[in-house]
């Protein structure tokens, strides 16, 4: 009996502080969206090339800031990122660390998930302040450090004015206060990973991000970690207050079972997977802090559409069947777990049909019954992803260290057809891209030489660009920058771009430890801006059930990062500076020395000449006296030195030299003290 | 006996003529070679400062309304981007790419050739004259067996393969040396604005040649080369001694009026040029002040132009030894080496002048070779400019060491020289160092030339000397 109050007691304590403490901080208004929120969510996509993607979706809100930002609480948003937010002023960051290349030919290149999470490897950061121009490069450098000790990186390097650039139009269309940096070579493991899971609630304890095994997931062919900040209460929109994404993409390879026997005899049938056998783990029990935990599985419009044509032939409605067999099972694949809900893609812009997406939510799952998806092909499909209207690659031309060209060639991918209706607004259909690039200083581009070829056909440049930009590098101050608007008919088959450069030597202190390897030139970033990633599962938009889906249906352009090139520099020799020092010093004193000795080089009669000039210069009665004395002894004459007056005036002169260095001595002290 | 040397010296001039015009059509045939023979991107011939293709880029980046120095490609002058920017744009069908401004080079070299020819012509018309005046026996010996020193020097000028690398290589060099050379020429014929105008811009256009001022003032003041001055006043003495008492005052009189023409030091051209020098610099700094207006001005322009040259901050290979010596230097001495080497310029300066202040265009010709040993980003159109005005002076530094040596240097480094340069850059299979021994051992050439022609020339003086020496002594 006595025993029964107690919990009880104490529970309404807490409840009852809770609300207090809340109360508190949140001002008398307690409203609904002035909570702090946390979702996570995980997508999961079979790929064409027998991979499978897995997106990792964590989304934090902190509620708008009050005035006195001093002291305040958070629950479940992170301290060190609100923290930075209001000391940085951020007004919206992006930063990125991946590993790997997106290979935007198999894995797609229009979807949102590859034009927003589909990173160039190595580290990418860029943001955006709210502070005055001249006050944004202190900001910047500042973030820079910050960030570096967040997340054990070396993003401290992006502090240099050598490494960052301020795009103006191509890459974000909110600039002016933007900076951008990357650093291609930054190479990312676990170290990165742990404090980038030490911003969420449930860090790796609990929830989908248990599926984080780390072997497992840096097996993978390409994995991007991605931390997206928005603040939009700098811009004066007070209602909302920042935001935190957190996403991990992953592809992997899944383990097939017998996979030497499948591989072999049915090479098009994709290999079997679940969520145990690609992670290693099951997913338990969702992060009990987390407003909402669900994953999903989808399935490409390209899948949808092969599946859809066996339908017919089949005639099985096996989407629409109501049952859930009908789910489940299927003519290709079998689900080990039955999806709570199917949504479909409307306003589908790729082709005839539309991607399906299978909903599960985690919370119904507990460690008795943990969750373990399985994805079963019974007989072989193949699909291709939704392309971005041009493939954009980019390539160095040229041989030896002098000299080289950069080369973008973007080649058409046939899928311009399908927007031909779409895109022609003013009579003639022009595809519109978007180029950024950005070179480091040693690689000395001479902007002028850009040519532009459509079609395998050199073009005028001013026919083809549309808008430019450029900055030039500074050699050890700032890298070299270009922006281009590009206009092409919308029948283009192919097109490039060329630059040429020198490349650059440098101080040999400049070099990186393994010179030899070469230097690595950032990826250029290719946009399109007249062309949206964007796949809305819901018709109105103010359900907002799931943030990634209602991300998914952001308009964001359509973006692909090209190559990171390799430019081997030519290296001076390491080893031996001492010698060129000294060398080099010996030359300049072989020319001091040999032209000043033929200067003042005397031969016999002119030094008589001036011995005569002395001479005169000493009594004439001496001298007289002395040339008599000559004569009469038939010796030649020679001018006689007084030992005592030479040596009187020997010494007089060191005196003078004596305190002279001696004055030069005290005053040098004097002046470096 | 009087028409045949007519004819004879007819055809010498004939001859003379005949090897202009065959090195210009030699130059046009090379400038019609696909891709000017990859002459333009060698490190040899174009350097930061002398590219075209540099230019270019300025050129493109002013008409951007940017500034031509955004971007540490261009460095030089901004009369000169205005001046040949355009040509470097305009294409004529059919035609190599920078047809125009190949041929704006190579009207510069033959001004030069041509202003090298007169200026010789003017010298050796000086020698012949003092000579006379000296009563010189090797005059005696060897009767008109002078050499016509400008007609070798301008056809050594105009043959020199770093000449024709410079001129056909598109680099600015022969633009340069052309302000150098009328600098020069419009001291000899003592017209001090023409000299001013040449002075000025010469060291608008590469900072080096400033210190030209002191052989511009000397050759303005005291005329063109001459024997040491001591030398007609111990003539005079030796005539005055040898002559009878009783007409000593008309014959001294005679002997004052030969022997002071060279010696009296004219302050009026001095004085006039340094009136037109001012009036040309503050032309100059307005052109220069009013096309870079908009760019950050005159100070941001010294800081691009003559402050690149003076810091040496591109260290890419050039035939000098700067480059590597600065890539390899440790940081904190960078600075003072910086000052020795410029130093090294200027320290020698004043001895020369003391030495040589009889000779000014022969100064003014070891100032040069000295400024293109020592300058931060030397190229073989300097070499040129150098080796050509080396030809003036073929009569007194008849007797030089070495030459033969001197030679074969030459020839083989600019053989050695891109070989090594292959091997480093494209093969990769040598290192810097090859590329380095070969600057390295140009700079020990270009030395031991600055050294044993200033030793040949006093060695003259001396040999000048010797037999009036000889009377004055036998005499005595």
């Amino acid at each position: 009996m006595a025993h029964l109050p107690r919990p009880t007691l104490s529970l309404f304590l807490v409840l009852s502080l809770q609300i207090i403490f809340s109360a508190i901080a949140f001002g008398s208004d307690f409203q609904e969206s002035d909570e702090e929120e946390f979702s996570e969510e995980l997508l999961l996509r079979p790929l064409p090339d027998r991979k499978v993607l897995a997106h990792f979706h964590f989304e934090s809100r902190a509620p708008p800031s009050l005035s006195d930002s001093h002291g305040r609480h958070h629950h479940l948003f992170p301290k060190a990122i609100a923290q930075l937010v209001q000391k940085f002023r951020v007004k919206e960051m992006e930063l990125s660390f991946t590993q790997g290349r997106w290979n935007y030919d198999r894995w797609g290149g229009f979807d949102p998930i590859s034009s927003s999470n589909a990173k160039p490897p190595g580290v990418e950061l860029w943001a955006a302040f709210d502070v005055p121009q001249y006050l944004v490069d202190a900001s910047w450098k500042n973030l820079t450090h910050t960030l570096s000790g967040l997340f054990c990186a070396s993003i401290n390097f992006l502090e240099s004015s050598t490494t960052y650039s301020a795009p103006e139009w191509s890459f974000h269309p909110s600039s002016g206060s933007l900076r951008y940096g990357t650093l291609p070579r930054e190479a990312v493991c676990t170290e990165n990973l742990t404090p980038w899971l030490k911003l969420l609630p449930c860090r790796d304890k609990a929830g989908l991000s248990v599926l984080m095994d780390r072997p497992s997931i840096y097996r993978g062919f390409y994995h991007s970690q991605q931390l997206r900040l928005t603040s939009p209460e700098f811009e004066g929109r007070l209602e909302s207050g920042i935001v935190l994404k957190q996403t991990l993409t992953v592809v992997l390879q899944p383990d097939s079972q017998g996979a030497s026997n499948t591989y072999s005899s049915e090479t098009k049938l994709q290999p079997s997977w679940s969520l145990s056998s690609i992670f290693g783990r099951k997913v338990t029990s969702r992060c009990v802090l987390a407003k909402s935990s669900n994953i999903y599985l989808q399935l490409e419009g390209g899948l949808v559409t092969e599946l859809e044509n066996v339908r017919k032939e089949n005639v099985i409605s096996w989407i629409d069947n109501v049952g859930s067999e009908g789910w489940r099972t299927n003519p290709f694949f079998d689900l080990s777990v039955n999806p709570d809900s199917v949504l479909r893609e409307v306003n589908s812009l790729h082709g005839s049909s539309s991607s399906v997406l299978y909903e599960y939510s985690v919370a119904k799952y507990s460690d008795s019954r943990p969750f373990d998806l399985g994805l079963k092909w019974k007989s072989p499909v193949v699909w291709s992803c939704p392309q971005a209207p041009l493939h954009a690659s980019r390539f160095l031309m040229g041989s030896g260290n002098e000299r080289g060209a950069i080369a973008i060639s973007l080649i058409s991918t046939g899928l311009n057809e399908h927007f031909l209706g779409a895109n022609i607004v003013e009579g003639s259909c022009k595809l519109e891209v978007d180029i950024f690039q950005v070179v480091p200083w040693y690689v000395k581009v001479y902007y002028h030489t850009l040519r532009v070829f459509v079609n395998g056909q050199p073009q005028a440049v001013t026919d083809v660009v549309e808008k430019m930009r450029v900055s030039p590098s500074e050699d050890k101050v700032s890298p070299g920058v270009m922006e281009l608007v590009l206009k092409f008919p919308c029948d283009v088959k192919s097109a490039a771009l060329t630059l040429e450069f020198d490349k650059g030597f440098l101080h040999i202190d400049e070099y990186p430890p393994d010179a030899n390897q070469g230097f690595d030139i950032p990826s250029a970033i290719i946009s399109f801006p007249n062309f949206h990633a964007r796949t809305h599962y819901f018709e109105d938009s103010s359900l907002k059930r799931s943030p990634m889906l209602s991300k998914f249906q952001e308009k964001s352009r359509v973006r692909s990062y090209s190559e990171v090139l390799l430019v081997p520099l030519t290296t001076p020799d390491f080893s031996m500076p001492y010698n060129v020092i000294t060398i080099t010093c010996t030359a300049f004193a072989l020319y001091f020395g040999s032209l000043l000795n033929v200067l003042r080089r005397r031969v016999g009669e002119e030094e008589r000449f001036l011995k005569n000039r002395a001479a005169k210069k000493a009594g004439r009665l001496a001298q007289l006296l002395s040339m008599l004395s000559a004569k009469i002894r038939g010796k030649k004459w020679e001018h006689p030195q007084s030992p005592s007056a030479s040596s009187s005036f020997i010494s007089l002169k060191l005196i003078v030299k004596v305190v002279l260095v001696t004055g030069i001595a005290i005053a040098w002290q004097y002046y470096s003290q | 006996m009087e028409p045949k040397e007519q004819s004879k010296e007819k055809k010498e001039k004939l001859w003379f003529w005949n090897w202009v015009i065959a090195s210009v059509i030699f130059r046009l045939v090379l400038i019609y070679f696909p891709k000017n023979l990859n002459l333009a991107s060698r490190p040899e011939v174009s350097t930061p400062l002398t590219s075209l293709r540099r230019l270019a880029e300025g050129y493109w980046l002013k008409q951007l309304s940017m500034s031509p120095y955004a971007g540490s490609m261009y460095h030089g002058s901004p009369l000169l981007l205005s001046l040949l920017g355009p040509l470097t744009v305009k294409r004529i069908e059919g035609q190599p790419d920078h047809l125009l401004c190949s041929l704006v080079f190579v009207i510069a070299d033959i001004v030069n050739a041509m202003l090298i020819r007169a200026t010789g012509q003017n010298l050796q018309m000086e020698y012949t004259r003092s000579l006379k005046l000296l009563d010189h026996v090797k005059l005696s010996e060897k009767p008109g067996k002078i050499i016509p020193s400008g007609d070798i020097a301008a056809l050594v000028y105009l043959w020199n393969p770093f000449t024709i690398v410079a001129c056909v290589g598109l680099s600015t060099s022969p633009i340069e040396n052309l302000a150098i050379i009328l600098s020069l020429y419009g001291a000899c014929k003592r017209q001090a604005p023409l000299a001013a105008f040449g002075w000025v811009i010469a060291t608008h256009l590469s900072l080096y040649p400033a210190i030209l001022i002191i052989p511009m003032i000397l050759l303005l003041g005291y005329g063109t080369d001459t024997p040491p001055r001591k030398l007609f006043l111990q003539r005079r003495n030796v005539e005055v001694g040898d002559n009878p008492p009783n007409d000593r005052c008309c014959e001294r009189e005679e002997v004052v009026h030969r022997s002071e023409v060279p010696h009296v030091f004219s302050w009026r051209p001095v004085i006039h040029f340094f009136c037109w020098t001012s009036l040309w610099s503050v032309y100059v700094l307005v052109l220069c002040g009013i096309s870079v207006k908009q760019y950050g001005g005159l100070w941001e322009l010294f800081k691009r132009t003559y402050g690149f040259m003076l810091t040496v901050q591109d260290l890419s290979p050039n035939i000098g030894v700067l480059w590597y010596f600065f890539a390899e230097v440790f940081d904190f001495f960078r600075n003072f080496f910086l000052i020795v080497f410029h130093g090294n310029i200027l320290f020698m300066m004043l001895p020369l002048a003391i030495r040589l202040k009889h000779r000014p265009c022969f100064l003014a010709f070891v100032y040069i070779a000295i400024s293109s040993m020592l300058k931060s980003y030397p190229s073989v159109g300097d070499s040129a400019l150098y080796l050509g005005l080396l030809g003036l002076f073929v009569n007194e530094l008849a007797d030089m060491q070495f030459s033969f040596f001197l030679f074969c240097g030459y020839v083989g480094v600019s053989l050695l020289s891109p070989v090594m340069h292959n091997l480093w850059i494209w093969r990769g299979t040598g290192n810097a160092n090859f590329y380095f021994a070969t600057a390295m051992a140009y700079a020990c050439l270009q030395i031991i030339l600055v050294v044993e022609s200033v030793s040949a020339m006093l060695n003259h003086d001396r040999k000048l000397r010797k037999p009036l020496t000889e009377l004055q002594d036998g005499k005595n």
